[in-house]
């Protein structure tokens, strides 16, 4: 058991070492000198690094924390730094955002030009996700495109709804109202509910089951008119949906509406105010009323 | 000592299988007692399984035993290859299970109308994701470390195995506790770190499993007849002892009932995160980087026949490398919320880990001085080199992701996905598959692989899918991580995040084919291996076996 | 050279060799992780921290389960463009109870450290039976099967006392109040006692008001699914720490 003796290979003139295992031998060339340059080169760019920035934590028991490093870097500071001077740029801008009013906005090109941007930035991440790329909507959450709506299309409204929300409750401004479940809550039996379903279509000529209308009108007249109006137009107060218009929010099936009035919708948007700033909210706002229907 | 040489080796015999029988009885009877009083109906089906599969192992053990009479199943002469069969044919088949499932997940990404059932829970991304990332990593790199070290050790060492029953422990213990593992995720069983998944049970047993597998192979280094170590053992054994070591402290865990799969980590927040991301670099440095070396640096000089190239390079690089590693954890955890100090640590390594990196690769390629023409004629070894090649790439740009910098756009991105897949297709996958060509004619005893042309298929089909694979992720990861960070001329975020998700479609299509492409090739290696271990085509030996392959002989002559 | 024949000694002792490596591989994990266990600056100081209610630890509990953090994180950097998307940068503080921590390493969705109540109940609703209804190029798998699976809370007191085992100030009081809590919390206007007691134990943990909700999250009041758990847990995350109170430039604080 001892060492085999150190041979030459042939090949590559060097040296082995004389150790093998199952018969692999290792010639004993010396470390390559780029390799070994450019490993000390990193260990001293490393040592360098370590000077400059926090990186070496205290003993237990010293009191102390971490080396902080001769830069005074910190993520956090720097972040905080960027973030202003971003604002400081938009600042012009946004400071006008902030003491015009909507419609002074939408008046003044640049002003305009600027919300626009600002509101199409901020729509992409927080509202699109609801209603759809461009305000486009989904079942159960508005189109914002079009010229229907349901509580305010005015700049104001919009940013009132933008502010507090609908049905957000934990926000006391926020817009309020709430369509009885009808048939979970014991109100109307299911064969109203069903006749009622019938009656709502045949307000925007989707049904010609004339007895089942018949029978509903008296109901319609009694439970719903108070809020959908008499003869369904709807009521933007409290944001009941005009029915006589064939757009549906929550669909327009037998089964979408019939579902409406068992266990009533009442969809909740949440309030912006508080996690969005107030130049980026009235920014919202301009690029909703901007999207086509806004309303004067 | 003057025993009867009779009974003593059957008392030693005997021995290890008596006490393996006694650690799975004993494991066996637990099983069921939780099996009866499951606390959830996970644990009820891990337990069931865990009892069924270890009294099949203990009845088919007692039969076996009982048909030895006085052989010794572990006959000190011979060389145990059996169980080197066994781990290259669960190798091949873990493979492509797992390679099928990176496939799936990565249609599920691109055509999710199709790919995605809406009541059936097991099928979603989230489950076959670690699905994916465990059947590759540990089912079909582990069984690969296994096979090979078990081969390696005994050829470097000139002794059969250590500990006699105790190496089939390792084995089927490991491939049990992947079975628990992946069919936990798909019942929903898991801790949730990342390459650490299986909970508490499972990481119990994958300790035994280790700490017996540590035994067997310092067992065997203790007897060998070399008086070196031969450098591959050394990475095996860092590999061995380093993951014992990072899974056991990464996987603390309480568990909220004895009976119950439930367990709650030990640490939270910012340390878990921290021991987490030492774990998983670590699984990288330790599973995938030094188990691998291990079997670059005996398959490469011994399917080359030349010397490795050098011998002061192995023990500068092996030490630097196993030092430097473990600090490196940090750079997943940059602009986190673990403390600066930490990430400046973690990236100063990672950059200082770059040359002890590439140490293992000069030493693998420059191997080849003297025989390069191998590269043109002969597709295994080109599928090592490349394998080096592919380790080269990641461990070059694994030091510059490393950079806070880059890594505030690679992060979080499909860049992170392209630098895994050329470390793991290219590096891990390459090289095993090399190690797995070499071995099976060697175990079977061929003269030969049964096509070689398959080989170069392979080589060729596989080369492009991870070049796709890759390069498309690349775009992708570039792509997204510009976009996020992309400001219009108002100064406002330019895109919403989905616009980001669409954008990558047409990379995630390149990416499944890329995919689709390495399966087919690995198809195709299992068709060969399979052909090459029934004799056929170019395998068909007419003759005795010839006297340049190694041949199942008494291993007692010394070294020279 | 001498240290190249030195080494001979490494490779004929395979136990000399083994503690070698255990030692040389010991000292990096040591150094990093060790201080942040005792580095006074490692977590902030913050207000309104408390410990997850058991319908959100159950529903923490199903996200981790269905391997959310596979394409979430939820780990603001601070960097520009991260705080204007999703909000005020991740802090250590805001991870300080959870077992194990979720902050994720890819991002194929968006990041939710901060989502909580950015969206409303019946969003998060839709957009988990069906992703895709609401966000029609989503690649998000679908969860339908979560509003069907009635939650099990059998052994929630277990959870929480193994909870408190590892460092989570769970009260006596939470703790032989789980159940009740848990169902308080899915189900508004049942039983007023039991929510009003819900909401003094956590909010007294936290420090301030508002830091829980009580609702049909699944729009289902005949049962509590792990849909409701699911979205009572999306809802609060990240909304715990008061950031008004929070001192960011304070030096320990800015790391
Ligand atoms: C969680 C989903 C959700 C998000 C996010 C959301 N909304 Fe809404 N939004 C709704 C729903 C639901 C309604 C309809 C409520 C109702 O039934 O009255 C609505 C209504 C509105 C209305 C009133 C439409 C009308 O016809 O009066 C406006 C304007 C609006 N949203 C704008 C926005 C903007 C701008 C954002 C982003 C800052 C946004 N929404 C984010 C769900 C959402
Ligand atoms: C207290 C006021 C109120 C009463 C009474 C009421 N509704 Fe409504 N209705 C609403 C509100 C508000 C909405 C919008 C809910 C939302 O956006 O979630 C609505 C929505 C609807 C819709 C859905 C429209 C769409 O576009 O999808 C239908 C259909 C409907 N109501 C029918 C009825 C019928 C039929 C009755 C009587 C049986 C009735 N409503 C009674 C307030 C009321
Ligand atoms: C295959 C990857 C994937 C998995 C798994 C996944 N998601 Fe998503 N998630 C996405 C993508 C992509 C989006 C962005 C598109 C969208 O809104 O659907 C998203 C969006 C979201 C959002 C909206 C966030 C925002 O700010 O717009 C929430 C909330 C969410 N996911 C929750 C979950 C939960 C909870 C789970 C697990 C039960 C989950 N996700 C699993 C990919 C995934
Ligand atoms: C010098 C060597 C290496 C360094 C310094 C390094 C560095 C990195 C960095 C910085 C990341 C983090 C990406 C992020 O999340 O931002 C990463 C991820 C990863 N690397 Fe490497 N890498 C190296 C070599 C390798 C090799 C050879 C492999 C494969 C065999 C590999 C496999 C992985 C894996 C699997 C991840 C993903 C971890 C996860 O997020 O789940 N790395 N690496
Ligand atoms: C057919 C070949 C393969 C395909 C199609 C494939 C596909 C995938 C996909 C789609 C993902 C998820 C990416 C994401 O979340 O965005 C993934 C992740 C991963 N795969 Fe593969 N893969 C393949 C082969 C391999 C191999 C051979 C290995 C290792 C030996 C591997 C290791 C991993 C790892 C470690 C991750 C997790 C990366 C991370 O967390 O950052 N894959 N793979
Ligand atoms: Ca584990
Ligand atoms: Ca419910
Ligand atoms: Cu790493």
């Amino acid at each position: 058991m001892t060492d085999h003796k150190p041979d030459v290979d042939e090949h590559s003139g060097t040296e082995t070492t004389g150790h093998t295992g199952d018969g692999i031998q290792e010639l004993n060339t010396p470390l390559p000198r780029w390799w070994l340059f450019i490993f000390f080169a990193t260990i001293v760019w490393a040592v360098i690094y370590m000077v400059l920035m926090p990186a070496i934590p205290a003993l237990p028991g010293t009191g102390m924390t971490n080396t902080l490093g001769t830069r005074g870097y910190s993520d956090r500071a720097l972040v905080a730094q960027e973030l202003s001077a971003l604002n400081a740029e938009r600042s012009a801008g946004a400071s006008a955002l902030v003491s015009a009013s909507l419609s002074e906005i939408e008046n003044d090109l640049s002003l305009q030009q600027f919300a626009l941007a600002m509101g199409e930035s901020a729509f992409g991440d927080n509202c699109a996700t609801c209603h759809g790329a461009g305000g486009r909507g989904a079942k159960g959450y508005p189109m914002l495109a079009d010229d229907i709506w349901l509580w305010d299309g005015t700049l104001d409204g919009i940013e009132t709804t933008l502010l507090h929300g609908i049905r957000h409750t934990e926000d006391p401004d926020t817009r309020q109202s709430a369509m009885p479940a009808f048939g979970r809550d014991g109100l109307l039996s299911d064969k109203e509910i069903e006749d009622l379903v019938q009656y709502v279509l045949s307000l925007s000529g989707g049904s010609k089951d004339a007895a089942a209308i018949s029978r509903a009108a008296p109901i319609f007249a009694q439970q719903c008119a108070i809020c959908h109006g008499a003869t369904g137009t709807g009521n933007r107060q409290i944001g009941a949906p005009n029915l006589t218009d064939a757009e549906w929010l929550y669909g327009g099936e037998v089964r979408d509406i019939s579902l409406t009035i068992h266990n009533a919708r009442n969809s909740h948007m949440p309030a912006w105010q508080g996690r969005l700033d107030e130049a980026t909210i009235k920014a919202l706002a301009v690029y909703v009323h901007s999207l086509g229907g806004g309303e004067k | 000592m003057t025993a009867n040489p009779i009974t003593s080796r059957r008392a030693s015999f005997s021995f290890s299988i008596a006490s393996v029988c006694l650690l799975v009885g004993i494991v066996a009877l637990g099983a069921l007692f939780i099996a009866a009083n499951a606390a959830d109906p996970m644990m009820g089906a891990h337990a069931w399984i865990f009892f069924f599969l270890t009294t099949t192992g203990l009845l088919f053990t007692g039969f076996w035993a009982g048909t030895l009479k006085d052989r010794n199943p572990f006959e000190p002469a011979f060389y145990e290859d059996t169980i080197v069969k066994f781990g290259v044919a669960a190798a091949m088949f873990w493979g492509i299970a797992g390679f099928l499932v990176g496939l799936i997940i990565a249609l599920q990404l691109t055509f999710p109308g199709v790919f995605y059932f809406p009541e059936l829970g097991w099928t979603n991304f989230g489950r076959l994701r670690p699905l994916h990332t465990s059947a590759v990593i540990f089912a079909f790199g582990g069984n690969v470390l296994i096979a090979t070290s078990f081969y390696v050790v005994q050829r470097t060492c000139r002794t059969r195995l250590a500990g006699g029953m105790w190496p089939w422990f390792v084995f089927w213990g490991f491939n049990l506790f992947i079975v628990i593992a992946g069919t936990g995720y798909l019942l929903g069983v898991t801790q949730s770190k990342e390459y650490a998944e299986p909970e508490w049970y499972a990481d119990l047993w994958l300790t035994i499993v280790w700490v017996a597998y540590l035994i067997v192979f310092l067992g065997t280094l203790w007897k060998r007849k070399e008086p070196h170590i031969y450098v591959a053992n050394w990475f095996y054994l860092s590999f061995i002892v380093t993951i014992a070591m990072l899974h056991i402290v990464n996987n603390l865990a309480v568990p909220v009932n004895l009976t119950g799969s439930k367990s709650y980590q030990l640490f939270a927040g910012v340390q878990d995160a921290l021991t987490q991301w030492w774990y998983g670099h670590n699984a990288v440095g330790f599973f995938l980087t030094t188990g691998f070396l291990a079997i670059m640096y005996y398959f490469i000089p011994k399917r080359v026949n030349r010397p490795v190239y050098s011998y002061r390079l192995s023990i500068v690089h092996f030490w630097s490398l196993i030092f430097i590693y473990i600090w490196a954890g940090p750079h997943h955890l940059h602009y986190t919320a673990l403390p600066q100090w930490a990430q400046t640590l973690g990236m100063v390594f990672s950059i200082m880990l770059w040359m002890p990196s590439w140490g293992g690769m000069i030493n693998g390629v420059m191997t080849l001085s003297g025989a390069w023409d191998k590269l043109r004629t002969d597709p295994v070894v080109r599928m090592m080199i490349v394998a080096l090649a592919f380790y080269g790439m990641s461990t070059f740009e694994g030091p510059l992701m490393s950079v806070r910098a880059v890594n505030s756009l690679s992060h979080y991105t499909e860049w992170g996905i392209a630098h895994v897949h050329s470390g793991s297709m290219g590096w891990v996958g390459f090289i095993s598959f090399g190690a797995l060509y070499c071995l099976t004619p060697w175990l079977w005893k061929r003269k030969a692989l049964y096509s070689k042309a398959l080989v170069e298929w392979h080589f060729w089909i596989a080369t492009i899918g991870i070049l796709f694979y890759i390069v498309a992720m690349y775009v992708a990861g570039i792509t997204e991580g510009f976009m996020w960070r992309a400001y219009n001329e108002f100064g406002f975020l330019e895109y919403a995040f989905i616009e980001t998700v669409k954008a990558k479609h047409i990379m995630y299509m390149i990416r499944a084919l890329g995919g689709a492409l390495y399966l087919t090739g690995a198809l195709l290696m299992a068709y060969n291996l399979v052909r090459t271990a029934l004799g056929h085509g170019e395998a068909r030996d007419d003759e005795a076996t010839p006297a340049s392959l190694p041949v199942q002989s008494p291993t007692l002559q010394p070294a020279e | 050279m001498s240290l190249f024949n030195r080494h001979a000694t490494l490779e004929r002792h395979s136990l000399l060799l083994t503690v070698g490596i255990l030692v040389v591989v010991a000292i990096g994990g040591l150094v990093e992780i060790a201080p942040l266990f005792y580095l006074e600056n490692t977590i902030e100081k913050v207000q309104g921290m408390r410990p997850y209610t058991p319908l959100e630890l159950k529903g923490r509990n199903i996200y981790i389960r269905e391997g959310c953090y596979v394409c979430h994180s939820q780990m603001v950097r601070p960097l520009r463009d991260e705080v204007e998307r999703y909000g005020h940068y991740s802090l250590a503080a805001e991870s300080m109870y959870d077992h194990p921590f979720q902050w994720g390493s890819k991002r194929t969705g968006p990041d939710l450290a901060r989502v909580g109540g950015k969206f409303s109940d019946s969003w998060q609703l839709d957009h988990l039976m069906d992703p895709r209804s609401v966000v029609p190029d989503s690649i998000m798998p679908p969860y339908a099967f979560l509003a069907k699976k009635t939650l099990k809370f059998e052994g929630i007191e277990d959870d929480l006392k193994t909870q408190r085992l590892i460092g989570v100030p769970y009260t006596d009081d939470m703790i032989a109040n789980a159940k009740s809590d848990l169902i308080a919390q899915a189900s508004p206007n049942a039983d007023y006692d039991a929510e009003d007691a819900l909401v003094a134990r956590y909010e007294a943990a936290s420090g301030r008001k508002g830091t829980l909700r009580i609702s049909d999250y699944d729009q289902n009041p005949a049962e509590i699914t792990e849909m409701d758990a699911l979205i009572a847990y999306l809802q609060m995350t990240g909304t715990l720490v008061d950031f008004s109170t929070y001192e960011a430039g304070d030096l320990n604080n800015r790391r």
